[in-house]
């Protein structure tokens, strides 16, 4: 019962017209991208380089595939949790809006799986999301600018990965994203058990995500003991594949802490949704 | 009769400080088409909405083919087919599909072809490729009842199904469901705030008000056939007064309305009262009788 109702899961999402917001938004975003570095792309270079040019001389293609899918994800990653949220939040309470989860909920299917369904397939959705996002950035990007090594400006320097050694970085990379999207996915599901309608949960998903990223970024001690600990400051772990070398010690700290989040989020949704009255 | 198919005991439930069922309790039986009566806001759907497990009692026990929920939640879904207030569907997939979904969790193996045959017999024959959200109210009525009827279960639990229909909609409606009791044999739970409606379909009803059970019993017993209002049209409505004085006590004489005399007498007394106008040459142009089940309706829901 728990794959029928998660291919039921899965007819729905694909015929929602909303799940494809998402996607147009991000195919349109990567275009213009993409097509401001074509136009643009020497100034960029130059801007990144002019610090380095009397120290270090630059050759071959720096404006490449590479580097495009690197700025193209660094710039998305943000926007990307909300068009996530904009499905997944919707999964619970746009059911109990338009009345249809009264209808599922009075077939002999749990409400346990009913829900383990909906989490299965939101995070489906969330994994064809990231691997489309991948193909533009990846893909579209080697398709227009070619493949070369990929430069990365951090606060500690400028690093220079060497073609060969970036496509299981990529790969890496997005595995780590899609924890932290999984992330997301989950708790505008768990917010999703608590309300009867779709935007309350899209919404409060987007507010928690900017709260946490607030008190993540701003350098005041009373938050040092609890900034560890909360989902928004791992979200961005995936840039760390892109060090050398990798800390392997930070990022496996990071998936933990993400994985704890998506099981205790999944917790409270199964205790609430197990116990609440369908009164839609 | 048969063995019990519903058995709500001393049902209570409370939405914070609100109470919404105080004390509800009821048999349906095997077969029976059964009403569940009650003006607006009674408890009729929360009294529903606890037996499909959608919301929790506060009390009460409720067995369902004599397993009480919500230990047997699932085996007990799986013999129900219901529309709770009104049927919702995926407005964005087509009727068929919409069918197939709730087919999938039904706890049955479900064919195309049975979709296919219920699509027919729900008379939406030609039109299940449309997208639900083209339909009309009536027929996503009878999609809803499509719904209730793919996984042939045992019982079939209908909140006020004629909400919203125009007449020839609750007819059609009225027939299907016939239909399901005479040709399947289905045993349903109509829930109701329209006595007619009842009347014309149920064999036994419950009638509930303000969160309890007032009186369940046979539909016929309950209505009284001693109770009717019966209309004589006459060309002298006076003399049949004086006709009638001689038979019947004073009480039974009703008021007179163009030519139409109401007197409120049983049912085996109308050709003994239309022999006396005859013998005493008052002409009868047309007989009609009432019951007064409104007013039984109201008394017990006002008592």
């Amino acid at each position: 019962m728990f794959w029928k109702s998660t291919y039921n899961e899965l007819v729905k999402i694909a015929a929602k017209p909303r799940s494809y917001i998402g996607m147009a938004a991000i195919t349109v975003l990567v275009g213009v991208i993409l097509f401001a570095m074509k136009v643009d792309g020497r100034s960029y270079i130059a801007f990144i380089t002019a610090s380095f040019e009397q120290t270090l001389s630059f050759g071959g293609n720096l404006l490449n595939g590479n580097l495009m899918a690197f700025l193209v994800l660094q710039t998305l990653i943000i926007q990307v949790p909300l068009l996530i949220a904009l499905v997944t939040g919707d999964l619970i309470s746009g059911e109990a809006a338009s009345g249809t989860l009264r209808m599922l909920a009075t077939k002999p299917v749990s409400r346990t799986k009913i829900l383990l369904s909906k989490f299965t397939a939101g995070n489906a959705y969330t994994l064809i999301f990231l691997v489309w996002l991948g193909v533009l950035a990846i893909g579209l990007g080697r398709l227009l600018f070619g493949e070369g090594d990929l430069m990365i400006l951090k606060s500690d320097g400028l690093y220079i990965l060497q073609n060969n050694d970036v496509m299981w970085r990529f790969l890496c990379s997005f595995f780590i994203a899609y924890l932290a999207l999984v992330t997301v996915a989950t708790l505008s599901i768990t917010l999703s058990c608590f309300t009867d309608n779709s935007i309350g949960p899209i919404v409060t998903t987007m507010a928690i995500i900017l709260l946490f990223t607030i008190i993540g970024t701003l350098d005041v001690p009373v938050f040092d003991n609890i900034r560890p600990f909360l989902f928004t400051t791992h979200m961005a772990s995936w840039r760390s594949f892109f060090y050398d070398p990798v800390p392997w010690n930070e990022i496996t700290n990071s998936a933990v802490i993400l994985f704890i989040h998506i099981i205790a989020l999944l917790g409270i949704a199964l205790y609430k949704f197990n116990r609440k009255d369908i009164l839609s | 009769m048969s063995g019990k198919i519903i058995e709500v005991r001393h049902l209570a439930k409370k939405f914070n400080r609100t109470v919404a069922v105080e004390d509800v309790s009821f048999d349906v039986y095997a077969g029976d088409v059964f009403g569940f009566l009650g003006p607006n806001g009674a408890g009729k759907s929360t009294t529903i909405r606890a037996m499909l497990s959608l919301i929790t009692p506060d009390a009460g026990e409720i067995l369902l083919f004599g397993l009480p929920l919500p230990t047997n939640r699932g085996a007990i879904l799986s013999r129900i087919g219901c529309i709770v207030e009104k049927p919702d569907f995926y407005n964005y997939l087509s009727a068929e599909k919409n069918l197939e979904v709730f087919a999938r969790i039904s706890g049955s193996a479900v064919s195309k072809k049975k979709i296919s045959e219920t699509i027919e017999f729900v008379g939406l024959k030609g039109r299940e490729k449309d997208k639900v959200g083209h339909y009309s109210h009536g027929m996503k009525q009878r999609l809803g009842i499509a719904q209730t009827l793919l996984h042939d279960p045992d019982l079939i639990i209908l909140d006020e199904p004629n909400t919203g229909l125009d007449p020839q909609g609750s007819i059609d409606i009225r027939n299907l469901l016939l239909q399901l009791k005479n040709e399947k044999n289905k045993t349903i739970l109509l829930s109701s705030h329209i006595l007619t409606e009842i009347e014309l379909i149920a064999n036994r009803m419950v009638i509930i008000a303000k969160g309890k059970s007032i009186v369940q019993g046979n539909v016929a017993e309950l209505l009284n056939e001693q109770d009717l209002i019966v209309s004589f049209e006459v060309d002298d409505p006076e003399k049949a007064i004086r006709v009638l004085m001689k038979h019947l006590p004073a009480e039974a004489i009703g008021k007179i309305e163009n030519k139409i005399l109401q007197l409120n007498i049983g049912y085996p007394l109308i050709p003994q009262v239309n022999q006396w106008l005859i013998e005493n040459e008052v002409k009868v142009f047309g007989i009609d009788t009432k019951r007064k089940l409104e007013d039984y309706f109201l008394k017990l829901v006002n008592s």
